[in-house]
């Protein structure tokens, strides 16, 4: 087993050169991704190595990234696209929903829509705004997407070879706080398959559910309540549409107390979703109703005071306190 | 109205006129056969509009007037060519060997596609406006990645030019010097607003302004749309990059079966184009020049008739599709959502009850 540290920005830029390495029909477009290496630097040095034909640096039009990827696939290419920053998408958002969700199904399975949307997406970098917003319940909510959300460099390595492989179309959430946090990474062997959750602290006392950036405050937050007496077990959804019930389930009808943590805002969330689920799945087993930490029903705030609105360790721990609260 | 920028081969009178630039290099037998197909495709399309009227159809959006445009694009094209319509592109999709049914079953809400857009080279109608033209630079792209000599066509009206789907695929085409030709139906009504509203310079002037050339045809002109067509193709092949095309036309009939053009559009102006019609004017040089006898074009006219008659036939056939088969093709690959809906389908069985 080879395993090396690496940030997960390197990760997504070093499973990318492996992607393209293995298939000349994977493709990449965005803008400033080529020359500049993208604004996070995750396609640096593949447009020197695969050439300006593979690595396409794009006109500044979102809905132009995304309806040209729709026309490559149908072509027989893979495009990974990257949409600059999470509040970009939106331009992009008609050709998502009506063509990239729907085009194998209007086709009767003809067209492959097999592209990867890459988002960088949530907050904590002190941007300005349309920077640092979670989009994803929107196409969560859309059949014919897929959604996962890597948290992890060794995930955010394996994940976009995945996602690439996959021959439905994926939206790629990339935590972008989390970009610069090293990692090891395995090489060899892909840690599990791409819709799957992942527990990352096994816990007794509450299940918290956490996805992108808020995985890590999960874990934080689960070390302070073990502190406290706390013993709380971390799952990381990893893929939003389809969530991977399974765990999760196992985890509640184990713990009977559910936590979601989002950076999300909460009406009509994934969060919602997941609880949701839950509740129905594991009625008689939830000795409290489940309880989501989700940024505010605000618009993204200025970020210097951004931290005031993303779950924090406190909050995630309120939560917890929140659902011990029931005998 | 138009002004002299207009490539016109052959007059509404049926007269040729000589262009500096472009010469009908069509024989009579081929000028016939693009008769033959403008004939069937407006047969067809009465037929559709009728069938839409007994209920039959949930909605139709008739081509008629704008034959020509069709025709001659859609014959200028090589097999290997690959084209992205919006909806009303009935005459291209006969071009490409779709058969009349599939191109009514997404009207007879069977279907939100109707045929293989591979077998055909002919994607499947779309509906939100522009989103096309993206699709087709993108394969545009595509097709000069793997060195092919073919080029790509897409097709979209006066109304849909405004939408920045269009003009994004523009800025594409130019930058990336893709082998497309768009082709801009004008046809003046955007359902009820006028091309005017749309554009306050002739559209084909926009691409001048992306960067490739613009070409206004006279659409009612079926020789005059094959041959600058078919020089935009090839020169696309040969890597000379984008052309729009503007094709200079009139929707004789309704936007679609659910619009009333009487509330918006005055007799007058319907009159005028009637007297420019596409099949009239072909008919008459064809009659004139190459002597075809009356004994011709009644055979083009009961083979039409024969042919609308079968596709009533096929629609009356085309049943529901049965419903378990929405969870068909929304993946590539099981999800379990879709899975589950299918379940509870089969679980508690169809309910099409009162709601």
């Amino acid at each position: 087993m080879t395993t090396t540290t690496m940030t997960m920005a390197k990760a997504l830029n070093e499973g990318l050169r492996r992607a393209m390495e293995k298939d000349r029909r994977v493709l990449l477009m965005g803008e400033d991704i080529g020359k500049l290496g993208g604004v996070f630097r995750i396609t640096d040095g593949l447009q020197k190595d695969f050439g300006e034909d593979r690595v396409i640096d794009a006109p500044l039009a979102e809905s132009a990234i995304v309806g040209t990827a729709v026309g490559l696939a149908v072509r027989g290419y893979r495009t990974v696209v990257e949409i600059q920053f999470d509040g970009f998408v939106y331009p992009a958002f008609d050709q998502i929903v009506s063509q990239v969700a729907k085009l194998h199904k209007r086709t009767d399975g003809v067209y492959t829509m097999g592209l990867v949307i890459r988002l960088p997406f949530q907050g904590g970098i002190g941007a300005i705004e349309h920077h640092s917003e979670s989009p994803e319940a929107y196409f969560v909510h859309t059949a014919g997407l897929r959604v996962v959300a890597c948290s992890t460099p060794n995930d955010a390595y394996w994940m976009i070879q995945q996602s690439i492989e996959h021959d439905d179309p994926v939206i790629f959430c990339e935590p972008k706080s989390r970009y610069w946090e090293k990692g090891e990474v395995d090489l060899d062997n892909p840690p599990r398959g791409l819709f799957d959750a992942e527990v990352r602290r096994e816990g007794s006392d509450v299940t918290v559910v956490a996805y992108g950036s808020m995985v890590k405050t999960a874990l934080r937050a689960a070390e302070a309540a073990a502190g406290e007496g706390v013993s709380v077990e971390v799952i990381d959804a990893r893929s939003l549409s389809p969530l991977d019930l399974d765990p999760m389930i196992a985890s509640v009808e184990k713990t009977g107390r559910l936590v979601v943590v989002q950076e999300a805002t909460k009406s009509a969330s994934v969060g919602s979703e997941i609880v949701a689920e839950l509740t129905e799945r594991c009625f008689y087993s939830l000795r409290a109703p489940g309880v989501r930490v989700s940024g505010y029903h605000v618009p993204y705030p200025p970020s210097r005071i951004e931290d005031a609105f993303r779950p924090s360790v406190d909050r995630v721990l309120d939560g917890i306190d929140r659902v011990m609260g029931y005998a | 109205m138009i002004g002299e920028e207009l490539i016109q081969l052959l007059t509404p009178e049926g007269q040729r006129v000589a262009h500096p630039e472009y010469e009908s290099t069509l024989g009579g037998d081929e000028v016939f056969s693009f008769y033959r197909d403008m004939v069937i495709i407006r047969r067809l399309c009465n037929e559709a509009t009728s069938l839409q009227r007994q209920g039959q159809l949930a909605l139709w959006a008739p081509l008629q007037g704008q034959e020509a445009a069709q025709i001659g694009a859609g014959r200028a094209l090589e097999p290997m060519d690959f084209t992205f319509p919006s909806y009303r592109e009935h005459g291209i999709a006969w071009t490409r060997g779709v058969p009349p049914a599939d191109m009514l079953r997404i009207f007879r809400a069977t279907t939100t596609g109707g045929w293989d857009p591979q077998k055909y080279r002919h994607s499947v109608p779309t509906v939100v406006l522009g989103n096309q033209a993206l699709h087709a630079v993108g394969y545009a792209m595509g097709v000069q990645r793997d060195g092919a000599e073919e080029a790509v066509m897409t097709f979209f009206g006066d109304g849909a030019s405004s939408q920045g789907d269009v003009l994004e695929s523009f800025v594409w085409a130019a930058s990336f010097n893709a082998p497309i030709v768009f082709i801009l139906q004008n046809n003046q009504w955007a359902i009820s607003e006028p091309s005017s509203l749309q554009a306050k310079i002739p559209l084909y002037h926009r691409a001048h302004g992306f960067g490739f050339p613009g070409f206004r045809v006279d659409g009612n002109d079926v020789l005059a749309m094959y041959e600058v067509t078919k020089r935009a193709l090839d020169n696309a092949r040969a890597g000379g990059g984008p052309t729009l095309i503007e094709a200079y036309t009139y929707r004789m009939g309704a936007h679609t079966t659910s619009d009333d053009p009487t509330r918006y559009r005055i007799d007058a102006e319907v009159e005028m184009w009637k007297h420019r019609d596409p099949v009239e004017r072909t008919k008459a040089l064809l009659a004139r020049e190459y002597k075809v006898k009356k004994a011709a074009f009644d055979e083009v006219a009961a083979e039409a008739e024969t042919l609308a008659l079968q596709l009533r036939e096929d629609v009356l056939a085309m049943d529901a599709p049965d419903p378990i088969t929405m969870f068909d093709d929304v993946y590539a690959d099981a999800h379990p959502l879709v899975d589950e809906g299918r379940r509870e389908m089969i679980e508690l069985g169809v309910s099409v009850g009162p709601r």
